[in-house]
């Protein structure tokens, strides 16, 4: 039986691969030393793969093909850090006491049931749970080193964009929706011609250019949905951000379009760190990098996909990319 | 770690034949709930078509091309009367200026209830202020409005003679009018936005754009559909009306300027409207022209139906380009 081979884990220094079971904290506190341990991984994530073999190894059998994507990445650059975060609507705690690492060159899929507080995560992560008139929220993200509590909302969400479940163009034309990122606030300015290169190389970016590039000016609602939730990765990757947030990217979407975008999202990690929310769990497996696993508010298990779905350290992670509940 | 080609997504299956329920297999009760349904269906377009059709005879057989430039005049017999060349204008002056009033302060109201609506209190009593009007007859209107513009402070809008204030010209009607307008307007710019799914607003402030960026440059566009139905139900409202013309308009048969300033002194005056104008010449009305009323109201019923038109194909227009939902 061929198993999954786990991509490098770049994080691990040589003695802490001996630790067969790492927890997320100490993916946590390895990433606090980040700069050292990046390119030493190779030789670690071998052993790792090996202590996977034992143990439960025969669990997951589902997500035994070989993972049709291209190889590691390989930078990790810390982008965000997640400090107990919790958030709570009214009374009810929607997140707690979640910590967890972004990274620039690394896809991190959050997984978990519905209601299990993975896109209110999401969404803390550029202050979208603002907006929600009862949500409140403690403990700490940073952005490349900043409270996100300090910097401006409007600041904040150019550096961490988001895509979101449904398609949601702006009713106006495809250039406009990307351009209107770009722009000040309500204002048409500056001109078109000025912006033309970087909305170009957006759309290229989010592989769309090709398809739209004589329809520039034509509606953007008039375009497929595949197309349409491309643009809005076009949209919010025009900006340079740091951090794209994907929201059940995929879920409106056909196969086909599903994995143009996947593809797509892998491509992205390395300019980009990614974070996606996703249902789905053959999807997480397909392009992510780390999943986080969430259960009820709480963060379960955070560790590299092969190591989730083949060896996942708690029963309840085992039971649910087993199927057994969600 | 082996990479692998991508593995293509499986071909879409062929689309089902799609099938009518037959209702032959219901129960005896819904189908004749069913035939009912039909039935009363029939009949409401039976009676709309015949009211249309009366008037499309009546108009045709009274409607002459000169009516439509000529003026009303004082005569015995309708040969002498004259045409409707202002009451027609004076309809789309009418028209003009409530809307001009009505669009923006419903777009207005609209949007800080649908967006904004804080204190709730105070939305709550903006929206059943504007439910209220909606269903305040309009002979109300007409009457607070001769209390209103006859108030001394607000004599520079229509004919004085000394400290009397008249009261009566296209700036008072109009102003009442644009009340019968507004909640047309409101209510379904609101309808509008509302239907906007709230990932939309979303979508705009996860690219850092604030609320009011947000409604100026996404929503409004976004809700163009609905303003313009809403302005159109409106704009039918207003021409259709007779109440606050007869009272406020002044209704005289032609224009009847105060003043010398050139357009001021036109709408500082008094006039009559289509409503108006058959209002006064219906068999039962002073002036009693029948073929004149008849002739009139064809013209009005033809303004009405091509609103409508318009209200169809605007809401049409807007319904192709949508979000998923």
């Amino acid at each position: 039986m061929e198993f999954l081979t786990p991509p490098p884990i770049r994080r691990l220094s040589g003695t802490e691969s001996e630790v067969s079971k790492p927890t997320w904290r100490d993916a946590m506190g390895r990433s606090n030393g980040n700069g050292a341990s990046n390119g030493n991984g190779n030789g670690a994530s071998n052993g790792n793969g090996a202590g996977n073999a034992n143990g439960n190894g025969n669990h997951g059998s589902m997500f035994t093909a070989t993972r049709p994507r291209v190889a590691p990445a390989t930078i990790a650059i810390d982008r965000m850090q997640v400090e107990a975060l919790s958030v709570d609507y009214g009374r009810k705690r929607a997140v707690d006491s979640v910590s967890f690492p972004i990274k620039q060159g690394e896809v991190l899929a959050l997984i978990g049931p519905s209601g299990c507080g993975k896109t209110t995560l999401l969404r803390s992560l550029n202050r979208l749970t603002e907006l929600t008139k009862t949500a409140s929220s403690e403990g700490r993200i940073t952005l490349d080193g900043v409270d996100i509590a300090t910097i401006e909302p409007t600041a904040l969400r150019r550096r961490v964009t988001m895509v979101f479940q449904q398609p949601n163009p702006f009713p106006m034309s495809v250039f406009d929706n990307v351009a209107y990122v770009l722009r000040e606030q309500a204002s048409r300015r500056p001109k078109k011609r000025v912006l033309q290169g970087a909305v170009e190389e957006a759309l290229a970016r989010a592989g769309l250019l090709e398809e739209v590039r004589d329809d520039l000016d034509h509606a953007a609602l008039r375009l497929s949905g595949g197309q349409q939730q491309r643009l809005c990765i076009a949209r919010a990757l025009v900006a340079n951000p740091e951090v794209l947030l994907l929201d059940e990217p995929c879920s409106a979407l056909d196969p086909r379009s599903t994995q143009v975008i996947e593809d797509l999202i892998v491509k992205l990690r390395e300019d980009v760190a990614v974070v996606i929310v996703t249902h789905n769990l053959q999807q997480a497996f397909r392009v992510a990098d780390y999943v986080a696993f969430m259960y009820l508010g709480e963060l379960v298990e955070y560790a590299s996909a092969p190591q989730l779905f083949s060896a996942p350290r708690e029963q309840r992670t085992k039971d649910y990319v087993s199927g057994a509940f969600g | 770690m082996t990479s692998t080609q991508a593995v293509a997504a499986p071909p879409l299956p062929p689309a089902a034949p799609r099938r009518h329920e037959s209702s032959a297999s219901w129960r005896l009760t819904d189908r004749l709930g069913l035939a009912f349904a039909w039935f009363l269906g029939v009949l409401f377009c039976a009676i709309t078509a015949a009211i249309v059709l009366y008037l499309f005879v009546q108009g045709i057989r009274y409607l002459r091309p000169s009516l439509l430039v000529t003026n009303p005049t004082a005569g015995f017999s309708e040969n002498q009367t004259g045409g409707f060349f202002d009451p027609l204008m004076d309809t789309v002056v009418i028209a003009v200026m409530s809307m001009a009033i009505a669009v923006p302060l419903g777009v207005a109201i609209a949007v800080w209830l649908s967006e904004f609506g804080r204190p709730a209190a105070l939305a709550r009593v903006v929206e059943s202020t504007v439910e209220m009007l909606a269903g305040t007859p309009s002979i109300l209107l007409a009457l607070f409005g001769t209390l209103l513009f006859e108030a001394p402070w607000l004599g520079f809008l229509s004919r004085t003679s000394g400290t009397v204030v008249f009261g009566r010209s296209f700036f008072a009607a109009a102003a009442m009018l644009s009340l019968l307008a507004l909640p047309l307007v409101v209510t379904s710019v609101r309808e509008g936005l509302q239907a906007i799914p709230s990932h939309v607003r979303e979508a705009s402030y996860a690219v850092g754009k604030t609320k009011a960026t947000t409604t100026r440059r996404v929503l409004l566009p976004a809700a163009r559909p609905s303003v313009m139905t809403g302005s159109m139900l409106g704009l039918g409202r207003v021409i259709g009306d007779t109440a606050i013309v007869v009272l406020l308009l002044g209704n005289t048969v032609t224009n009847d300027p105060s003043g010398s300033a050139p357009i001021l002194s036109l709408l500082r005056g008094t006039g009559s409207t289509l409503t108006s104008y058959v209002y006064y010449n219906a068999p039962t009305g002073d002036g009693d022209q029948p073929g004149k009323a008849y002739a009139a109201a064809f013209v009005l019923l033809l303004l009405v139906l091509a609103l409508n038109l318009g209200v169809d194909i605007v809401g049409r227009r807007g319904r192709d380009l949508r979000w998923s939902s």
